[in-house]
């Protein structure tokens, strides 16, 4: 089969056959999520390894580390748009992309990670004001639809689709309209980040993840809007960077990645010392005025102290240092070095902050509760993997993702 | 229904107070419950992180060696919290408002054919009183026959609790007004923990009625609560002449023991 016509005007793609190789092993690794998906939505959570001390487990981490990492879409909008950096249209494409993967992945994973999933909708029918897990639901959808917004025209930018004078102008105007789009993307995503923070920031009855805070918003929920705006330029990196190792090619100029590395960096440094300041009085006040003490929230191997390390050094203090510094961001093994340290160090912080808020013991007749997924719960985690690899894949292959590719790789 | 200062007018505060030195841990209030609630089981039921039972008897121990050592059983319902402005650890969190908290009887309630199962209510409850259905009940052949009429059983995704029997109150209820009292008297509502426990450690009633039993109770120097200091204000009292189990329930700390005393 030969798919020339779609593939965009001067840019080389790897032959049919190839593609669709690729694609078939990542749709086989896609089917076994969707069976598990089902597994569960027809068996129910029974299907899982979860319980009643573990209600929160795999699939809730998995959200908040795919919403955060994909906030490199909202905060790379927010600079390209109304700060100003225009180099950063080279790679804004490509973070919208990620951000709409990882956006569609969250809302899949909520709806399977639900008791009921018929009955899904009541979380905006029957609203609770009180409850962040509210707020998270009425910013996740309303961003998921900016999102989409900002991915239509990269489809309708697509060669064969773009001959069709509708699609060709509706592109157009509604890339002129993109700066209201990124702005009212960067609103929402600063409360739902926030509120995925306030999630579990809120609960008075688990000291590990209570704190403090201003009017209603713990400082959780501040925490998780900047380390979504720290991290997610990382991953955006990262997987810019894989791309440009699986394709073999340069995609987007240095001075662009450089950029989005260097204000990650501040920003990962700032957050870090945020971060700490906050653990400091969490561990010295709040916690102790609960009755509990730090010793007692790592009081395992698996959640010992070393993990609050690992975050806070591993994950913040080394990532950042390298992206701030003009030598370590220019160094190749320097960047990957950070923007890897980077995703996991904000990952980690979304794992503690759900399953060792359930692995604590806060009852004073309790132990510790450790818990391990079952595969129907590992292969539906997997699954918004297979999907993002597929839609990269395919986007890649048919849309000018890349604005600099032709240049950084011209066809002799 | 508020008041001129815009608080809400609270008609009763339902609680318990526990006595723990003459709790046996004989598990009476639990069979109770689960017969009188329609709690479902499994036929195993030894795994008790996906059982369900709205009252649990936890057993505690000083952690000392013979002949120091002792234990405590502690029966667990659900606390019933009032917080902060009436704001449950569960009930703010839920986000389609499938629990409440009345303010006419201090009750949280579920409401199951709302709930959706996201479970949020459970990681916020530090009690662990509430339960996820894991699976649709399945009850022994016959067994159909002998649920209780007053109760709806409840299907697999959706959380249930201990709701102080609060069919027993709007039964109690309706036959106060039938007879023309105003008000329902401490024996015409009583929960089933409380009238199956045969040592008589279980007494229930309205915290706020100085003619109840729990009032003067509560007031007890020996009486306390569970995880106070969380700021949950559970509805659910103890009482012990043990001074270990009153710091323990509190995850007092040593130096913080030695400092009060």
């Amino acid at each position: 089969m030969d798919d020339s016509a779609l593939i965009p005007k001067g840019v080389k793609r790897c032959p049919f056959r190839q593609f669709a190789l690729w694609i078939g092993i990542a749709g086989i690794v896609l089917l076994w999520g969707v069976y598990a998906m089902f597994l569960c939505w027809f068996k129910g959570l029974n299907q899982t390894n979860m319980n009643d001390a573990y209600g929160f487990a795999l699939w809730i981490w998995a959200d908040l580390a795919v919403i955060a990492v994909g906030g490199g879409a909202f905060f790379s909008g927010f600079l390209r748009y109304l700060v100003g950096k225009d180099e950063l249209k080279n790679i804004i494409n490509y973070a919208v992309l990620i951000g709409f993967i990882c956006y569609s992945s969250a809302l899949l994973i909520l709806a399977i990670d639900v008791g009921q999933p018929l009955r899904a909708w009541f979380i905006f029918w029957h609203a609770n004001v009180h409850s962040m897990l509210t707020e998270v639901a009425f910013c996740l959808s309303c961003y998921f639809a900016v999102l989409t917004i900002e991915y239509i025209p990269l489809i309708l930018e697509n060669r064969q689709i773009n001959k069709v004078p509708f699609f060709h102008n509706l592109a157009h105007n509604m890339h002129e309209i993109m700066a209201i789009f990124a702005a009212t993307g960067a609103f929402l995503s600063f409360f739902h980040q926030g509120s995925l923070g306030g999630v579990a920031g809120v609960l008075f009855g688990r000291p590990f993840s209570y704190r403090e805070g201003v009017l209603i918003w713990p400082w959780a929920f501040f925490l998780f809007t900047w380390s979504a705006a720290a991290y997610g330029p990382c991953f955006t990196i990262l997987i810019t960077k894989i791309t440009e190792v699986i394709t073999g090619k340069k995609l987007v100029k240095d001075n662009v990645i450089e950029l989005l590395a260097k204000i990650s960096g501040w920003m990962i440094i700032t957050y870090t010392a945020a971060k700490l300041i906050d653990t400091i009085y969490w561990a010295a006040v709040t916690a102790p005025s609960m009755g509990f003490t730090i010793d007692h929230f790592f009081g395992t191997s698996i959640y010992g102290i070393w993990i609050l390390g690992a975050e806070l050094i591993l994950g913040g203090i080394a990532p950042g240092l390298i992206l701030i510094s003009e030598k370590g961001r220019k160094s190749p093994f320097g960047l990957w070095v950070a923007v890897i340290f980077g995703v996991i160090g904000v990952s980690l912080n979304r794992w503690v902050m759900v399953l060792q808020t359930m692995a604590v013991p806060v009852l004073p007749f309790e132990e510790w509760y450790l818990y391990i997924p079952s595969w129907q719960e590992v292969a539906t985690t997997v699954l918004p993997v297979a999907y993002g690899v597929i839609l990269i894949m395919i986007s890649y292959r048919y849309m000018p993702i890349f604005p600099q590719e032709q240049e950084l790789n011209p066809i002799d | 229904m508020k008041n001129e200062q815009g608080h809400h007018k609270t008609g009763k505060k339902y609680g318990m107070v526990i006595d723990l030195d003459k709790c046996t841990g004989c598990g009476a209030c639990m069979v109770a419950c689960m017969a009188e609630n329609n709690v479902p089981f499994k036929e195993d039921e030894t795994n008790k992180l996906d059982n369900i039972m709205w009252m649990r008897v936890y057993r505690m121990s000083n952690g000392k060696p013979f002949p120091d050592a002792d234990i405590c059983y502690i029966p667990r319902p659900c606390m019933h919290c009032e917080a902060k402005h009436g704001h449950s650890p569960c009930v703010s969190v839920c986000p389609a408002t499938a629990t409440d908290y009345s303010h006419e009887t201090g009750i949280v309630s579920q409401i199951y054919t709302r709930c959706f199962g996201c479970r949020y209510c459970m990681a916020a409850c530090p009690y662990h009183a509430r339960y996820f259905n894991w699976w649709d009940p399945v009850w022994p052949e016959g067994m159909k026959n002998y649920l209780s009429p007053d109760v709806s059983p409840r299907m697999r995704g959706v959380v249930e609790k201990c709701s102080f029997c609060f069919h027993r109150y709007q039964l109690a209820k309706d036959k106060a007004l039938t007879a023309g009292h105003r008000e329902i008297e401490e024996s015409a509502y009583q929960t089933a923990c409380t009238q199956a426990c045969p040592a008589g450690a279980i007494t229930f009633g309205d915290l706020d009625n100085p003619k109840h039993a729990v009032y003067k109770l509560k007031h007890d120097p020996r009486a306390f609560r569970l995880l106070e200091r969380l700021g949950t204000n559970p509805k659910v009292y103890y009482v012990t002449d043990r001074e270990w189990v009153r710091w323990m329930a509190d995850n007092y700390q040593d130096q913080e023991q030695k400092a009060k005393g």
